[in-house]
C-alpha cells in the first residue's frame, strides 16, 4: 500500500534538508533519509584526524539565501556566525600582497588605474550578477512551454537584463558567455591582482581562466552576495552547522530525519513513485520522492535508466560532472607563518594564483587528465576565529587545489600522494615551515568526493555551470523543472537550477513544485 | 570474399554499392538491366516487365531479394525487457517462434522506424528494419544487460510471395511448412545449413520470408527457380512490390511518413496514432520511448488522421493535395497506384484532423501528362477502412498448394 501523502527526502544535504523543512511547513508528512551519519552531504564538518575538525567539502559560505535563513530561522536553530565578509589576500611568496574586499584595496601596491578598474570591476559584476540572484528563486521557465507563466518567466528575465540599461546591457551581453582571462586583461594590469579574480571564475569548474563560461561561473559566485549574502562567511562549528541548523528547522516543522539509512532504490508502481527501499532492506511507502542526490545518481543509480526514456536518459548521461577540484584538510600544530602576512589577516581567505598564465598552465595539465604540477588553492584556516576545531594552539587549513581531474589517471593513492606534497610544496613556498607543522594530512580528489559524498563525478556543483546547463537547461532541457519525466519524482539538488554553492534555493524552489503539482492535481 | 569481410574492409569505400549474394543470378534475370541503390545494395526496379511480376505475386509466386534490410540480432538477460523500452508493443506477447510488426517511438512519440521483431529462440531476437537503427539503439542500450550486433550482411533474405509459394517451399524441402500460421518462424534443414523460414512478407497475400547465411544464397535460389518452375515462379522488383504492399496497406517508411530522427521540422513526423497505428501502442506497458507524449497526445488529440482512399477514376494521384468540398487543402497523399487486383485507384493520405472520417467529402487534385500537355482532375475520395487486399489465404493454415 502506498502512503500517498508521504514524502521522502532522498540524501539529507543542505538542500533536501530545505526542502524538507518547506514541504513540512507545508503540514506534509515529511521523511528525509541520509545516508551517512550525520546530516549535510557536501556542507558537513568532521573530524578528519584526532581532534581536528573541518569543513569537509564546502568551506566558505558565500551562497545562502537570507530569505531561507530567515524563514527557517536558521539562527534561532543555532547557526552562529565565526566571521563574516572575509577578506580576500592574494599572496604573494616575496610577501607583497594584495588585500581587497569589494572592490577595495585594503592593503598592497596597485596602479591607480587597478584600484579604480578594481572598484568598477566589483560594482559592475555584482549588478550582472544580481541578474542572477534575482532567477534564484523563480522556478525556470519550461522551454517551448509556450504557457502564460512559461512567457512571464522568460519576460521576467529578459526584462532584468534590459533595465540595466543600455550600456550595461550591452557589456553584460557581450561578456556574460566568455572567458575571464579576456575580461581581466581589458581591465587590469597587475598579473596576482589578475591570478586572483580569476580564480574566483574557475574554482571547482571545469574551466581555465581561457575557457569561456568562466564569467557566468564568477557570476554565479557573486549571486549570493548580489542577493544580499554578507560574502564569503564561516559558520561557528563549520559548514556543517548550516546543515545542523537546516535540519534542527526541518525537525522543527515537523519532519523525520532519519541517518545512516541509505536508499537502495526508488520504488515504482507502473508509471509512478511508489516510495524507495533502503539499503537494508526495509520499504517506506510515499507518493512523493525528492532526490538532493546527483541527477545521475537518483536517475541512473536509484531509480535506474530503463525506468526512463531514452532521449531523456541520453540527455542526463551527457550532464557534464566530472570535479576538477581537490580538498586538501591539513591539521597544524601551530598556525603558518606566511612571509610578511599578520596572523590576523590569515584568517581571512588566502588565495595562491600569481597570475593569470600560471592558473591556465595549472588547467592545461587538467585538461589532460593530469594534477596540476603548480596548483592554484584557496585557502582558510578557520580555527583563527573558530576554537572548536582543533586542541588550543593548534589549528586547521582547508584549502581548494586546484586543478584534480576525475580521471583514472589522476586517481588512486600515488597521485593522491603527489598532488599532496605539490600541494605542500606550493604552501611551503608561501609559508616556509608549513611543511613540519602539519601532523596529518587529508587530501580528497573528486573521485574520493564521489564515494564519500555520493556525488556521481565528484563535481562540487553536481554538475557545471555553464550556459547549456543552466537554468532552463539544468539539468537537462525538458527537466529544470525540478520535476522528473517519472511521476511523483523531483530533483532538488544542486543538480537543479539555481546550481551548487550552500544555498538552499534549489530545495526550496523543489518544494515549491512539489506543492505546485499537488494543487494542479 | 564474404559480404562481412567486404564491408568490414578498411577498403570499403572504394566500392560503396554492394551486390548482394543473388546478385549473380538476380543480374542474370534482370534482362531490363534496371537498378536502384537500397541502403547501399544495388536491387532491381524490376526485372522483365512490373505488371507480369505483380501478377505473379498475385497468381503464381514471386521473389523479391530482401538482404539489404537492416537486420540486427538483439540477445542478453535483458533482450526482452530492452526491446519492451525501445518499442511500443508488449514484446512479452511475441512467443518464440514468433514474429511480430512493430514501430518505435523518441521521446516525443514521434515515429523513428517500423519494423519486425522475430523471436528466433527463447531470448533471441531479430529486429528489422528499414532504416539503419544500430545508433538508436546502442542509445537505448544504456542501463540494460544487452547484446546488440548488427547483423545485415551476414544474413540473406528472399521473400517468396504468392499463391503457390507453400507449394515451393515443399518440394525445396522445408516438410510441413504449410502448418506454419501467420508470423509462425520454421527451421528446416537446407543443403547442410539451416534454412529459417517465416510466414511473412510485404504483400498481404500467402507468402514467406527466407532467411539463410550467405555462403548458401545462390543454392536456395536455384533451388526455388528449378522446383519452383512449374509453379510459375518469377523474380519481381520494387516496382511489382509496391503496388502490393499499397494494396495490403502496409507502410513504408521515407514514404508515408518521415522517420523521426531524419527529420528537420518538428511537424514534418508523426506519432503512431497519425499513421493508423495505435492499435501497436500498449499503454499498459509502464515505459516505452514516447509513451508519456503519446498519452498526452491521446488527451490533446492528434494533429493528423492517416487514411486509405478509394479515388474516382483511374489516374494514381500520386503526391496529389486532398481538398475539402471548400476547396481548403487538407492534407497530401503519400502513396497512391492503381491496384489491378481491386480494379481501384487506390492511396494513402495524410490529412489534418478532424479530416479523414468514413463520408467525408473529399477531393484529390491529379495531374497527369499526355504528349507534354498536363491534365487536372479533381477525383472524388471515398475514405476506406479495410486493406484493398485481403484474400483468406493469406491467414488460412494449413496453406494451401493453388
Amino acid at each position: 500500500m502506498t502512503d500517498r501523502n508521504r514524502i521522502v527526502v532522498v540524501g539529507g544535504g543542505h538542500n533536501g534538508l530545505a526542502c524538507a523543512a518547506y514541504l513540512a511547513r507545508a503540514g506534509r508528512e515529511v521523511v528525509v533519509l541520509e545516508a551517512a551519519a550525520q546530516v549535510g552531504g557536501a556542507a558537513v564538518t568532521r573530524e578528519f584526524s584526532k581532534d581536528f575538525r573541518v569543513s569537509g567539502c564546502a568551506h566558505l559560505s558565500y551562497l545562502l539565501d537570507q530569505g531561507i535563513a530567515r524563514e527557517l530561522k536558521l539562527a534561532s536553530h543555532g547557526l552562529k556566525w565565526a566571521r563574516e565578509g572575509l577578506k580576500t589576500v592574494a599572496l604573494s611568496p616575496a610577501g607583497d600582497h594584495l588585500v581587497y574586499k569589494d572592490g577595495q584595496l585594503e592593503t598592497g601596491t596597485l596602479s591607480d588605474g587597478d584600484r579604480k578598474g578594481l572598484a568598477e570591476y566589483h560594482a559592475r559584476m555584482l549588478k550582472f550578477a544580481r541578474i542572477l540572484a534575482k532567477q534564484h528563486n523563480r522556478k525556470p521557465p519550461r522551454l517551448g512551454g509556450g504557457g502564460r507563466a512559461e512567457l512571464m518567466g522568460a519576460a521576467a528575465l529578459g526584462l532584468d537584463i534590459r533595465l540595466l540599461g543600455r550600456e550595461d546591457m550591452r557589456e553584460f551581453l557581450r561578456i556574460a558567455g566568455i572567458n575571464i582571462y579576456d575580461v581581466l586583461e581589458e581591465i587590469f594590469e597587475s598579473p596576482l591582482l589578475k591570478g586572483a579574480l580569476a580564480l574566483d571564475a574557475v574554482m571547482g569548474a571545469n574551466l581555465g581562466p581561457r575557457s569561456n563560461n568562466s564569467v557566468l561561473a564568477l557570476l554565479h559566485r557573486l549571486s549570493g552576495q548580489a542577493a544580499g549574502n554578507p560574502g564569503l562567511s564561516i559558520p561557528a562549528g563549520g559548514m556543517g552547522s548550516i546543515s545542523e541548523a537546516m535540519a534542527a528547522a526541518a525537525r522543527a516543522a515537523g519532519a523525520t530525519i532519519r541517518t545512516a539509512s541509505p536508499v537502495k532504490r526508488i520504488t515504482l508502481e507502473v508509471d509512478r513513485v511508489s516510495g524507495v527501499e533502503l539499503e537494508s532492506g526495509e520499504m517506506i511507502t510515499a507518493g512523493t520522492v525528492v532526490s538532493n542526490a546527483d541527477p545521475a545518481r537518483t536517475l541512473f543509480g536509484l531509480l535506474g535508466a530503463r525506468h526512463l526514456e531514452t532521449g531523456f536518459v541520453h540527455r542526463v548521461r551527457h550532464f557534464r560532472n566530472k570535479g576538477m577540484a581537490a580538498k586538501l584538510h591539513l591539521a597544524l600544530e601551530a598556525l603558518p607563518s606566511f612571509t610578511r602576512l599578520s596572523s590576523e589577516l590569515a584568517g581571512e581567505r588566502l588565495v595562491i594564483s600569481p597570475d593569470l598564465v600560471y592558473l591556465e598552465h595549472a588547467f592545461d595539465a587538467a585538461k589532460y587528465g593530469q594534477c596540476s604540477p603548480e596548483p592554484a588553492l584557496e585557502i582558510t584556516i578557520p580555527s583563527l576565529a573558530d576554537k572548536s576545531l582543533a586542541p588550543p594552539g593548534k589549528h586547521v587549513l582547508s584549502a581548494i587545489v586546484l586543478y584534480a581531474p576525475f580521471d583514472e589517471r589522476a586517481n588512486g593513492d600515488a597521485a593522491r600522494r603527489e598532488l599532496l606534497d605539490r600541494s605542500l610544496a606550493v604552501l611551503d613556498r608561501h609559508a616556509p615551515g608549513l611543511r613540519r607543522q602539519v601532523v596529518a594530512s587529508e587530501l580528497l580528489l573528486p573521485a574520493d568526493i564521489e564515494r564519500e559524498f555520493r556525488i556521481t563525478g565528484g563535481h562540487w556543483h553536481h554538475g557545471e555551470l555553464a550556459l547549456d546547463q543552466f537554468m532552463m537547461m539544468r539539468p537537462v532541457p525538458g527537466a529544470a523543472q525540478y520535476e522528473m519525466p517519472i511521476g511523483g519524482l523531483y530533483l532538488c539538488g544542486a543538480g537543479c537550477h539555481p546550481g551548487g554553492g550552500v544555498m538552499g534555493s534549489a530545495g526550496r524552489n523543489a518544494a515549491n513544485a512539489v506543492l505546485a503539482t499537488e494543487r494542479a492535481a | 570474399m564474404s559480404i562481412k569481410d567486404a564491408m568490414g574492409h578498411k577498403e570499403h569505400f572504394r566500392k560503396c554499392v554492394w551486390e548482394s549474394p543473388f546478385h549473380p543470378r538476380t543480374a542474370a534475370l534482370n534482362i531490363r538491366n534496371e537498378w536502384h541503390r537500397w541502403k547501399d545494395y544495388s536491387t532491381a526496379d524490376a526485372f522483365f516487365d512490373e505488371q507480369l511480376e505483380y501478377a505473379a505475386i498475385r497468381n503464381a509466386c514471386a521473389v523479391f531479394d530482401l538482404t539489404p534490410m537492416t537486420k540486427h540480432l538483439i540477445t542478453g538477460p535483458d533482450a526482452l525487457a530492452f526491446l519492451n523500452r525501445l518499442v511500443t508493443r508488449d514484446v512479452a506477447k511475441i512467443r518464440p517462434g514468433r514474429v511480430g510488426y512493430t514501430i518505435w517511438c523518441d521521446d516525443n512519440g514521434q515515429v523513428i522506424d517500423d519494423g519486425t521483431i522475430f523471436h528466433l529462440r527463447e531470448g533471441v531476437y531479430r529486429l528489422c528494419s528499414q532504416e539503419r537503427q544500430l545508433d538508436w539503439l546502442t542509445r537505448n542500450a544504456f542501463g540494460f544487460d544487452v547484446t546488440i550486433v548488427e547483423d545485415t550482411h551476414d544474413v540473406t533474405g528472399l521473400a517468396l510471395q504468392g499463391p503457390t509459394s507453400c507449394a515451393v517451399l515443399k518440394a525445396i524441402g522445408c516438410t510441413g511448412v504449410q502448418n506454419l500460421k501467420p508470423f509462425e518462424i520454421g527451421f528446416y534443414a537446407f543443403a547442410g545449413t539451416e534454412l529459417t523460414v517465416s510466414r511473412t512478407g510485404f504483400t498481404g497475400d500467402l507468402g514467406y520470408e527466407l532467411w539463410i547465411d550467405p555462403e548458401h544464397a545462390l543454392e536456395l535460389w536455384d533451388a526455388l527457380f528449378d522446383k519452383g518452375k512449374i509453379h510459375g515462379i518469377r523474380p519481381m522488383g520494387t516496382h511489382a512490390l509496391e503496388v502490393s504492399r499499397i494494396e495490403a496497406g502496409f507502410l513504408a517508411a521515407q514514404v508515408d511518413f518521415h522517420p523521426a530522427d531524419q527529420a528537420i521540422m518538428i511537424d514534418r513526423s508523426r506519432s503512431p496514432f497519425e499513421l493508423d497505428l495505435g492499435r501497436l501502442v500498449d499503454f499498459s506497458k509502464p515505459c516505452f520511448n514516447g509513451r508519456r507524449a503519446l498519452l498526452e497526445e491521446q488527451k490533446k488529440g492528434s494533429r493528423y488522421r492517416f487514411v486509405k482512399l478509394d479515388i474516382e477514376g483511374n489516374k494514381p494521384a500520386r503526391s496529389a493535395y486532398i481538398y475539402d468540398k471548400d476547396k481548403n487543402v487538407v492534407g497530401t497523399v503519400t502513396s497512391a497506384e492503381w491496384s489491378p487486383s481491386a480494379k481501384k485507384n487506390i492511396a494513402f493520405a495524410s490529412l489534418h484532423m478532424p479530416w479523414g472520417r468514413p463520408g467525408d467529402e473529399l477531393w484529390a487534385e491529379i495531374y497527369y501528362q499526355r504528349e507534354l500537355k498536363w491534365y487536372k482532375v479533381m477525383a472524388r475520395c471515398h475514405v476506406t477502412e479495410q486493406p484493398f487486399w485481403d484474400p483468406p489465404r493469406r491467414r488460412a493454415t494449413p496453406a494451401a498448394d493453388f
